[in-house]
């Protein structure tokens, strides 16, 4: 195997710097520790660092696994391609990232609600509650969506259903709300799917809320402040660096979105085109139609999206997340 | 009441009513988001036990059911509501006519046949609970779940192992050892959790084909062998916790790092182990995208994941069988969280808050 080389030379030159400095036992744990790191080494060589510089490599030909040979080296051309020719590139972006900014902000809101709910001294059995705003999170995410595939059904679906008996409108049938094929609506069907796996978020949200002081909370009910001054000027300041983790996690795992169009509509973009979000739209030119090499360009593009996504968020983060060893 | 002063009354009660109607308003709150939340679940069981012929009957009630029949002298007959002196009866169409039907009643058969004036086509039918268990069995063996769930079990068991073997060794290298690079190593090593997988996947996936890989299991399980970031995050966490007291008594009774990371740091590491052992093990049970690219073709080796998206195109009409299909899929990691619930609501809080 060629990354063992690599461990070697690697390990050669970290070694290398501090050669002078180094005694004879610290070498020793030096070594020991890398033969512990050693499978993460192997790893990271083998399935992170090369595919990512071969990826780079695979973008610069055409391309195709079932007849190697013919591989053509055709330089930016698929890049050119993704960047100018190809509309579908951007417009599966404009998709993905309009995905986000829905069903992000009311997934993580609706994670916080359930968690300050759930963190609350007035709610009377919260754990009972708590496991079971848990429990669908760990059904499998294919069963989830295809649970609320019928819940949305047009026809027979209790959603539609609960809405007509409870507002007398024609939600069911034909002329009703179509939630999965409306355009205008399909966002919010996928976010509601999205809900049920709140689990995880709410969680990392109620281990933020119970880092809030209390003396906080005491000092602000004797000037009178009431819940919601509570809310809005300690725990929401307070808990930002959680929803910032999870907003950066959020968005990486947006960029990402495949397996919901997928199960329901198998990347056909239904309806009109919608659902051909970034990673579908990779998936196809991937390993539907086998163009590996404009795929590998697509993975750099979402690659360096991700990453300019990241730093944008991190840029913002001096505006509005609150570290507390800042100010010590 | 009676007995405390004026003044502490004057303070305790306001408040303790105050207190009582939040916890009643708030505990309500709570209970009505939660049912709302887990009603799709409630739609799910009942869908899953309904006949595929009551979706597209009008009238048909929202719990499974058949229309309720008798029979009578060899042969059957439907039943109706039929309202009566301002009550609804549930009575058999025994001869419907025009104007006039004779009906039966079935609480009272031997008093044979009566005249009902009035027209049968306006009346509703009665339904009968009549839950299909059988779809259960159709889904199990349509979807071949035996095959599925021996797949899924030994690709997350598989994988589990390696991934709780290879995080623990990196984790003790970087809870432990001074390397030079260390920090460096470590920020590399987080970096990769957030690295889109499609980027390294590509030239990946033509390695695995290369080597004939493709189409078998071996993608998917032997990456797991070589340690992944958050894996080693949560360990390393738990592993530095462990007061290093112990390791440097056993590293003057001669003890190897090998030995230390065996006898010492592991058994105390039970916890934190379960915690990355169970949700490595429901990862690889959700895992979808990995499977769905190098098991293509292979539906004897899919994972219950893949085998239900194939099963929903299959079966998109039948919508009770996906719902059971889908249901069945679920029993088993909600079994395993109810019994490991304090694990699942410990372990993420340390990933998560600490990064």
């Amino acid at each position: 195997m060629a990354p063992v080389s690599e461990v070697l030379s690697s390990k050669g030159l970290a070694l290398k710097k501090r050669r002078r400095k180094m005694t004879r036992a610290e070498k020793r744990e030096a070594r020991w520790g890398l033969f512990f790191l050693t499978p993460w080494i192997i790893g990271f060589l083998a399935f992170y660092f090369l595919p990512m510089i071969a990826s780079f490599v695979f973008s610069l030909y055409e391309f195709n696994p079932a007849v190697p040979d013919q591989a053509r080296f055709i330089g930016f051309d698929n890049w050119q391609r993704a960047l100018m020719v190809d509309k579908e590139v951007r417009l599966s972006f404009i998709r993905t990232l309009h995905f986000a900014a829905i069903s992000l902000p009311i997934g993580l809101s609706f994670a916080l609600f359930i968690a300050i709910l759930m963190n609350s001294k007035h709610v009377l059995g919260k754990n009972v509650y708590r496991t079971l705003f848990y429990m669908p999170t760990m059904i499998p995410l294919v069963a989830t969506v295809l649970i609320w595939n019928g819940v949305l059904n047009e026809q027979t679906g209790w959603i539609n259903i609960f809405i007509e008996r409870l507002t007398g409108i024609q939600a069911t049938g034909t002329q009703g709300i179509r939630w999965l094929a409306n355009p205008q609506l399909v966002y919010y069907a996928y976010t509601m799917f999205g809900l049920w796996a709140v689990g995880n978020a709410m969680i990392i949200f109620l281990a933020g809320l119970q880092g809030v002081p209390t003396e906080l909370y005491e000092a602000a009910e004797i000037d009178g402040a009431g819940w919601l001054r509570k809310l809005r000027n300690i725990t929401l300041p307070l808990i930002t660096p959680v929803i910032f983790y999870q907003l950066v996690l959020g968005v990486i795992g947006s960029l990402q979105y495949f397996l919901a169009p997928f199960v329901l509509n198998q990347g056909t973009g239904f309806p009109e085109g919608k659902t051909r979000f970034y990673m579908v739209y990779f998936y196809k030119q991937s390993f539907s139609f086998f163009n590996m090499g404009y795929g590998a360009t697509l993975a750099w593009l979402m690659f360096i999206f991700a990453l300019l996504l990241t730093v944008v968020l991190f840029g913002t983060a001096k505006y509005w997340v609150y570290y507390a060893s800042e100010e010590r | 009441m009676a007995a405390p002063t004026a003044r502490v009354t004057g303070f305790t009660l306001p408040n303790r009513i105050r207190s009582g109607s939040n916890n009643i308003i708030l505990t309500s709150l709570a209970v009505a988001v939660l049912i709302i939340f887990l009603i799709p679940m409630v739609y799910g069981i009942v869908t899953s036990l309904k006949t595929s012929s009551q979706f597209s009957k009008i009238g048909a009630p929202w719990w499974p059911a058949s229309e309720d029949k008798i029979t009578y002298e060899g042969k059957e007959y439907d039943i109706y509501r039929v309202p009566i002196e301002g009550e609804l009866r549930d009575l058999a169409l025994y001869k419907p006519g025009r104007q006039s039907s004779e009906m039966l009643d079935p609480q009272n058969l031997e008093a044979g046949p009566f005249t009902w004036e009035g027209q049968w086509r306006q009346l509703e039918r009665a339904w009968v609970a009549d839950p299909q268990w059988g779809n259960y069995v159709q889904a199990w063996t349509a979807i071949s779940f035996e095959t599925l769930l021996r797949n899924t079990v030994l690709y997350a068991v598989i994988t589990t192992f390696g991934a709780v073997l290879s995080a623990s060794l990196v984790a003790y290298g970087f809870a432990r050892f001074r390397i030079p690079g260390k920090n460096i190593l470590f920020m590399l090593m987080l970096s990769t959790v957030i690295l889109p997988g499609a980027v390294t996947l590509i030239p990946t996936y033509f390695v695995f084909l290369r080597l004939g890989w493709v189409g078998t299991w071996l993608p998917l399980i032997v990456p797991a062998f070589f340690s992944w970031g958050t894996n080693v995050f949560l360990l390393r966490q738990f592993f530095m916790s462990i007061p290093r007291d112990l390791d440097e008594a056993a590293m003057i009774d001669g003890a190897s790092p090998i030995r230390i990371f065996r006898s010492v740091i592991l058994p105390m590491s039970t916890p934190a182990l379960t915690a990355v052992a169970l949700f490595h093990f429901f990862w690889a049970w959700n895992d979808f995208f990995g499977p769905l690219i190098y098991l293509a073709g292979n539906p004897d080796k899919y994972p219950i994941t893949v085998g239900l998206t194939a099963f929903n195109t299959l079966y998109s009409q039948s919508t009770n069988l996906i719902q059971s299909a889908s249901l069945i899929s679920a029993v088993l990691p909600i079994i395993v969280f109810f019994m490991a619930q304090r694990v699942f609501m410990q372990g993420v809080v340390i990933t998560g808050v600490e990064k």
